[in-house]
């Protein structure tokens, strides 16, 4: 093998001269988290409301929500993102959209990947949201109604404190996925972890050095995530249940 | 407001047929692959030589924490290249798509993997006590009493995966294998439809992993022991 290994190379002075490598790197780690806890939260808020509606009595709000969840579960991630980022502004009212497509690139880019990775996730958290609710036992709902709680007010009070806490567990992995899917937007410019790895083998002409540390950045994400999890989980466990005391 | 014009996709057909072919040609592959690599990390996983067990959970756990993107980086950009120097393989052979295809094919046995233990694991231990009191080796006993019990409890899991598979074999973008998506963009930005061309792969795959998604619904029902 004639390969020099050269990791000095990140402390080097990036081609546009106001950085390090080490710095793009940073500048790229900081992006795929911005982006995944943004989309995260989004995914949260969709995910439950539709979660939720899945499980209602009423037919049109339960189908409308099962139209969604396999809307997004069906069509490929990278095939979202380039509705999102390419289709999307073409279809807005022109004055409206004209005047998206001349604001910031980055912040278009941002948006797109932040809104379809939030999106995607949140039917799989819609998911986990409607087994959840569906695994209380059906006494814990006609115990709320017995009660005189109106049906909003059973969900409300009974059933979704305890559905939440069951749904945590399952909920990590999405919560994992998603920092990982978010390596997808690269694939639009953004300049997230995975578009600066790239950027990095052209730049410096060092692609171990690069992918392996962009890798390992992304094993970092995962084993932080999953600790804080861990933890959470351990936290919100109900007693009684398995993974309870 | 945008106006919409789909003239070019009848003469596109064919193009975008060819690139249907290489994502199936991709699905199949990494399925077949995923299984049977699949069921030797499970078997690793749950087998009591450690360092067997080590290099299993090791593999699945990496392959697991790393983005399908950056995988198939790695397989595109940087291990053609190792695989070239280390075999002497003569400069020029175009060795970037196979590899790209072993990348994905490897990435999803780590996920089959992971539904394959549990299968196994799901298969009562009386099985193989019995197995053994009959005088079956382990071989034996995996080959003709767990891994067939395993295997029926999993089928619509397996689908499942597939179907997942399958969309994730759009990803191949990265690496620049014409699959079907890859055509379908190819296609759009050449005549400057690519809203029509985008939206257009999107219902394509819709509709193919909807009704297979629904197909392994009705299975389940069907192999569910009621």
């Amino acid at each position: 093998m004639s390969y020099q290994w050269n990791w000095g190379v990140f402390l080097q002075p990036s081609a546009a001269g106001d950085d390090t490598y080490l710095g793009w790197m940073f500048a790229g780690f900081k992006m795929t988290i911005a982006l995944s806890l943004t989309a995260w939260v989004l995914a949260l808020i969709l995910g439950a409301l539709v979660g939720v509606l899945r499980t209602v009595p009423n037919k049109t709000l339960a189908g409308i929500a099962t139209a969604y969840v396999e809307l997004f579960r069906n069509i490929p991630l990278l095939v979202q993102l380039f509705i999102w980022y390419f289709v999307l502004p073409e279809l807005l009212p022109a004055s409206i959209g004209d005047a998206y497509k001349q604001s910031n690139p980055v912040l278009q880019q941002f948006l797109a990947s932040m809104v379809c990775l939030g999106l995607f996730t949140s039917a799989r958290v819609a998911e986990q949201v409607r087994a959840g609710i569906n695994s209380l036992p059906k006494g814990q709902k006609n115990a709320g109604l017995a009660l005189g709680f109106t049906l909003p007010q059973t969900y409300r009070h009974v059933m979704l404190p305890m559905a939440f806490r069951l749904v945590v567990p399952p909920l990590t992995s999405e919560f994992l996925n998603i920092f990982k899917n978010s390596a997808v937007c690269s694939t639009i410019g953004l300049l997230e972890l995975a578009a600066q790895g790239r950027q990095l083998v052209d730049y410096t002409a060092q692609p171990y050095e690069s992918f392996i540390a962009v890798t390992l950045s992304y094993i970092i994400i995962n084993v932080t995530v999953m600790t804080l999890m861990h933890k959470f989980e351990k936290r919100i466990a109900v007693p009684g249940y398995i993974g309870g005391k | 407001m945008y106006e919409f014009d789909w003239s070019s996709i009848p003469g596109a057909l064919p193009f975008l047929w060819d690139g249907m072919k290489i994502s199936l040609v991709i699905t199949a592959q990494a399925v077949v692959i995923g299984i049977v690599w699949g069921t030797l990390l499970a078997m690793m996983r749950l087998s009591s030589i450690k360092p067997l067990s080590w290099f299993a959970a090791g593999y699945v756990n990496l392959f697991r924490a790393v983005p399908l993107v950056m995988v198939l980086l790695w397989f595109f950009l940087i291990v053609p290249e190792f695989v070239g120097q280390l075999f002497n393989i003569p400069k020029g052979t175009d060795l970037r798509l196979s590899s790209a295809m072993a990348g994905f094919a490897l990435f999803e046995a780590a996920y089959y993997s992971e539904i394959i233990r549990a299968g196994i694991q799901s298969v009562p231990k009386g099985q193989i006590a019995a197995a053994s009191a009959l005088g079956m080796t382990y071989g034996q006993s995996m080959r003709l009493v767990v891994l067939p019990q395993a295997f029926r409890n999993m089928v619509p899991l397996l689908l499942t995966q597939a179907i997942i598979l399958f969309q994730d074999t759009s990803l191949v973008y990265v690496s620049a294998l014409a699959d079907f998506f890859g055509a379908a963009y190819k296609v759009g930005d050449r005549d400057g439809r690519l809203v029509e061309m985008l939206l257009f792969a999107g219902a394509v795959y819709f509709v193919i992993c909807f009704s297979a998604s629904q197909l392994v619904k009705r299975l389940q029902k069907k192999y569910t022991p009621a």
